[in-house]
């Protein structure tokens, strides 16, 4: 008989452990996901995990893609985990990312043409209130209405698709774009472009906010009283309350650091990577930055270590596709099949194992 | 006529529109009864919609592609009961887990039917009443589903409040300590309920796929899903006000596609964020003040229960 016996304290070695062993058997999971598609599962775990970094022909070309890919990752899954950890749950970085992206590219167009060295800067500024106001809808409902702020901050996603096609369609349509879709590129526009800063690396201002996030979540969770409480009141809800920590308060700034930091990441791909705004300017990074989050173990440097895994997946399985006609969406259910087993192993971190049964204490 | 959309007309595709999130939150609505927060009805609904329109197309049956959706959605959430029940995972992540999941796997396999009619769900015959002006029309001129969905939600009714089953499962949702103390299964009778929701959810996504739209394109259910989650709660846990919130979403819905249609003055973005838009607004209304939607949630809802001994 298979019996479970909750740990005192979790485990340390198997709270570094599980995230490897899911990865493990996401790829033995995944491989026999692949097989069942009609492709050799050796062929595509290797195509995916190893070919973007070390194939002689594409990885010149896919090794600048990992920074692109998985500064918005971090970016995102830094801020996320700060609620996360405090039980305040933010699943809408989706939303508040393309806010974030618009709100940033309408102030960069609204000086085009001009050429001043302040845009940029206040273009930043914009994208995070962009994601900072986003995310303040559901807290501000959260805290002053007791609204749930997990259906909420879903809901406000569909709402900013809507926006951003509105804004793609109108407002910020490349007047001479020949009535197609689409703002103006801003990556030909210097004043507002986020370019890459060192040629092949893919290094952009994003990665380095991405880094600066990485490092103050660490000082913020090892060394500051805030992140002390963000800890306190994620583990025990009611010994934070006596201890004084104002929940309003926390709720107000997880929700906000986590959109703001999603409002920038939407605004740095938008300046860079992808350029313009245009119908199709999400793709997710929103909701896979939930899964990098939980990889890293909420930890910023198990999410920066996560992120870049992560965005290894995407790169890999866009070269899987072209290579091994893998479709796209293969790849999805590989990244939610790694949340799955992640959430599954997390088991033996905070429970032990035990065979037989216990004897009762009389 | 009323500006151009006809009253009939509107009532009987307001009926149609909420028959998905009328059986989502129904199905949720047990789960949720039972103490467990499921956050993966969307997921659960596109694997329904999935399995539900390839069982369809090739066996013919619009029937068994209800049944088949039935049972996507059931086996999706069974891993959500493996993680939440047996592996004591985070049911808000694991939920997550599931629509993240679910979207991937089901256009993974939905891939080569895109652009593939299903076969109908024809109407229920019901002779003459079917032409009694006005409620004829309204009324008894929708294919079996749509009563089979209001049933449902009559039959879901009687067993949480009249039967012994419903009473077991309330207290396994108010206080599973209490109910493992009395000799319940209190881990058998949630999963028993999160493969219910899961069937409801997949019944949901197949009736998108299989009569709404009708046809399977990736991310077909397009939120209906969390929309359902969010009537759960507007309802206040209870079976009928599931039915009265799902035909309000239904008729937002039904009344922007026709606005849209009409040519109003309104563009159609902001038209069709209207149903995202008012969900919010009625959960923040029956969250706060008098309403306090959150005083008739289940006890135990979304902890896990762990037997020490």
């Amino acid at each position: 008989m298979i019996r479970l016996e909750k740990r005192p304290s979790p485990s340390r070695f198997w709270q570094g452990a599980t995230p490897v062993l899911a990865v493990v058997l996401t790829m033995i999971a995944g491989g026999l996901m692949f097989a069942a598609l009609g492709k050799n599962p050796f062929d595509a775990i290797r195509t995916i995990f190893w070919d973007p970094l070390f194939h002689p022909q594409f990885a010149s070309y896919s090794r600048p893609q990992l920074l692109v890919k998985a500064a918005p990752l971090i970016l995102i899954a830094i801020g996320l985990s700060l609620g996360f950890r405090a039980g305040i749950w933010n699943i809408g970085a989706e939303g508040q990312y393309i806010m974030g992206a618009l709100l940033g590219a309408g102030v960069g167009l609204a000086f085009y043409p001009a050429d001043l060295w302040f845009i940029f800067p206040l273009m930043v500024v914009a994208g995070a209130f962009g994601g900072w106001v986003w995310a303040m809808i559901p807290a501000i409902l959260r805290t002053r209405f007791n609204t749930n702020e997990i259906l909420v901050s879903l809901l406000m996603v569909y709402i900013a698709e809507n926006i951003l096609s509105s804004m793609s369609l109108g407002l910020l349509r490349n007047p001479e774009g020949g009535g197609f879709p689409g703002s103006r590129n801003l990556s030909q526009y210097p004043a507002a472009s986020n370019p890459e800063m060192i040629a092949g690396t893919g290094m952009h201002w994003g990665v380095i906010a991405a880094l600066m996030a990485v490092i103050a979540a660490y000082v913020l969770l090892q060394r500051h009283i805030l992140g002390f409480h963000i800890k306190l009141a994620g583990q025990a809800p009611r010994a934070a309350r006596y201890a004084g920590v104002n929940p309003t308060g926390l709720v107000l700034l997880c929700m906000g650091i986590s959109g703001a930091l999603a409002g920038l990441a939407g605004l740095f791909e938008v300046a860079g990577p992808a350029g313009r705004i245009s119908i199709d300017f999400n793709v997710g990074y929103g909701f896979t930055a939930i899964i990098v989050a939980f990889l890293g173990r909420l930890n910023p440097i198990g999410i920066l270590l996560a992120g870049l895994l992560m965005a290894l997946t995407y790169i890999g399985g866009e070269l899987a596709q072209f290579m091994l006609g893998l479709p796209a969406a293969a790849i999805q259910a590989f990244q939610g099949m790694l949340l799955f087993f992640l959430l599954a192993v997390d088991l033996l971190s905070n429970y032990r194992i035990r065979l037989g049964y216990k004897k009762e204490a009389i | 006529m009323i500006g151009g959309i006809d009253p009939a007309l509107l009532i009987s595709a307001l009926m149609v529109a909420s028959v998905p999130i009328l059986l989502a939150a129904i199905g949720e609505l047990v789960v949720e009864r039972a103490g467990v927060l499921n956050l993966g009805v969307e997921g659960m609904m596109i694997m329904g919609a999935v399995c539900g329109f390839i069982m369809a197309v090739q066996t013919g049956s619009a029937l068994l592609g209800f049944v088949g959706g039935a049972l996507g959605g059931a086996a999706l959430s069974l891993i959500f009961a493996l993680l939440t029940q047996v592996l004591l995972a985070n049911q808000v992540a694991s939920g997550l887990a599931l629509t993240l999941f679910g979207l991937g796997l089901s256009s993974l396999i939905g891939q080569s039917f895109v652009g593939i009619r299903p076969p109908s769900t024809g109407t229920v015959p019901f002779g003459p009443l079917a032409d009694i002006p006005f409620l004829g029309r309204v009324l008894f001129r929708h294919d079996w589903v749509v009563y089979a969905s209001v049933a449902l939600v009559a039959a879901t009714w009687w067993m949480l409040k009249a039967t012994r089953m419903g009473l077991i499962l309330r207290a396994v949702g108010e206080s599973h300590d209490a109910a493992h103390a009395l000799g319940y299964k209190v881990r058998k009778i949630r999963v028993l309920a999160i493969l219910f929701g899961g069937a409801m959810a997949g019944l949901g996504g197949a009736y998108v796929s299989l009569v709404r739209v009708p046809q399977w394109t990736d991310g077909i259910t397009a939120g209906a899903g969390w929309i359902a989650l969010a009537i759960v709660v507007f309802a206040s846990w209870r079976p009928w006000r599931a039915l009265v919130g799902a035909y309000l979403f239904g008729g937002i819905t039904v009344l922007q596609l026709n606005l849209q249609a009409a040519g109003a003055r309104i563009p159609v973005e902001y038209l069709s964020m209207s149903p995202y838009l008012i969900t919010i607004i009625v959960l923040v209304i029956m969250s706060s003040g008098r309403g306090k939607a959150s005083l008739n949630a289940p006890a135990s809802l979304g902890k896990n229960f762990h037997a020490s001994r």
